[in-house]
């Protein structure tokens, strides 16, 4: 788990620095003129990934005590949560008005918000396998380490959202 | 150092802390930026010490001992022999368990370097089990102590003898309530 942390703290890390870098070493304004950052789009994703949380924890609280429709409720809401934060991005990238060829600024933005995406993508894969998994009652009270595993995961990302939503889009 | 994503209720409590500490980063960078910069000096700060200083669930008790027995009329001998070992002098006439902890450093065990330690002990458990006839010779974990927890599971022993050092022998003794003593 350390390992896991260390290397997406080296790989958030290295899109980070090229994004101060691009940000404060130039001194220019973020986001350079022409370019608005869609705010309101990012930050209606950003409460939709915050209640996801919340749903997956409540899944996992859901079958600790027994609960299995619970556990699938809250795993069916987190992952159909994790879709709409998906589409909300993809939206997001087809109205925000500037493409990756345009300079420094959208090419780390796209790299900053794309990586945090992929992340995404990969904990709705896992999602949907837990959620199959939850309705064949493949989990108990006692055996849900899947459940956990896949939670620990989820936090992680909307963690590192936090991250990239405040420093790429508010500060 | 406690791991923030140690549990699904842990990491959904650490993010709660992150998105406290992002409020309070947005609201300071609101005011002004150095204070912004201020603050995101002092919550890095913070949830460091934080997850520096909150204990470890479990670290602070005692490990449990572990017993152990065999029936009456056998005498069996749990040996814990590091990697290295040439040779084992134990009591004829007894039923033998030979351990070879794959002994690894942190760094090895970081950086995946504890296979090769357990190919060493692998070696080490081959050559044992050529000399000493009749005995049955296994690799154990890194830990000395936990290779001996994990012996005792499936060998019931009368005692355990130790090819190392003072500092092996105390280790184990803390763990197990057999007479442990150095080969």
């Amino acid at each position: 788990m350390y390992l896991f942390i260390a290397s997406e703290i080296m790989l958030f890390g290295s899109f980070f620095t090229a994004y101060f870098f691009v940000r404060i070493v130039n001194g220019v304004p973020w986001p350079t003129s022409p370019y608005h950052l869609p705010v309101f789009v990012a930050t209606v994703n950003t409460f939709i990934l915050m209640t996801s949380s919340a749903t997956m924890h409540w899944a996992t609280t859901s079958i600790k005590r027994g609960n299995v429709w619970g556990m699938r409720a809250g795993l069916l809401l987190t992952f159909l949560m994790g879709l709409s934060f998906l589409i909300g991005q993809l939206y997001e990238y087809m109205r925000v008005g500037f493409n990756t060829s345009d300079g420094a600024f959208p090419t780390i933005f796209f790299c900053l918000t794309g990586l945090h995406s992929c992340h995404v993508f990969i904990g709705l894969a896992i999602l949907a396998f837990m959620t199959i998994r939850a309705f064949r009652g493949h989990f108990t009270a006692e055996h849900h380490h899947g459940v956990e595993i896949g939670g620990i995961y989820w936090h992680f990302v909307d963690v590192m959202w936090i991250v990239v939503f405040t420093t790429v889009y508010i500060l | 150092m406690r791991n923030p994503l140690r549990s699904e209720a842990e990491a959904f409590r650490f993010l709660g802390v992150v998105i406290v500490g992002a409020a309070a980063i947005i609201a300071g960078a609101y005011i002004n930026t150095w204070l912004g910069v201020a603050v995101a000096v002092i919550v890095f700060g913070a949830i460091g010490w934080w997850l520096k200083h909150e204990p470890v669930p479990g670290a602070a008790e005692p490990a449990p001992v572990v017993t152990s027995g065999t029936p009456p009329g056998i005498h069996r001998v749990l040996v814990v022999a590091p990697p290295g070992t040439e040779s084992v002098t134990v009591p004829d006439g007894v039923e033998i368990l030979v351990v070879v902890p794959a002994l690894s450093s942190t760094r090895e065990a970081l950086t995946g370097a504890v296979d090769d330690r357990r190919e060493d002990a692998e070696a080490t458990a081959a050559a044992l089990e050529s000399r000493l006839h009749g005995a049955r010779v296994e690799v154990g974990a890194d830990d000395p102590a936990v290779a001996v927890e994990d012996a005792l599971r499936v060998f019931g022993a009368d005692e355990v003898l130790v090819v190392g050092d003072d500092g092996m022998v105390d280790a184990i003794r803390e763990r197990v309530a057999l007479p442990v003593s150095r080969a």
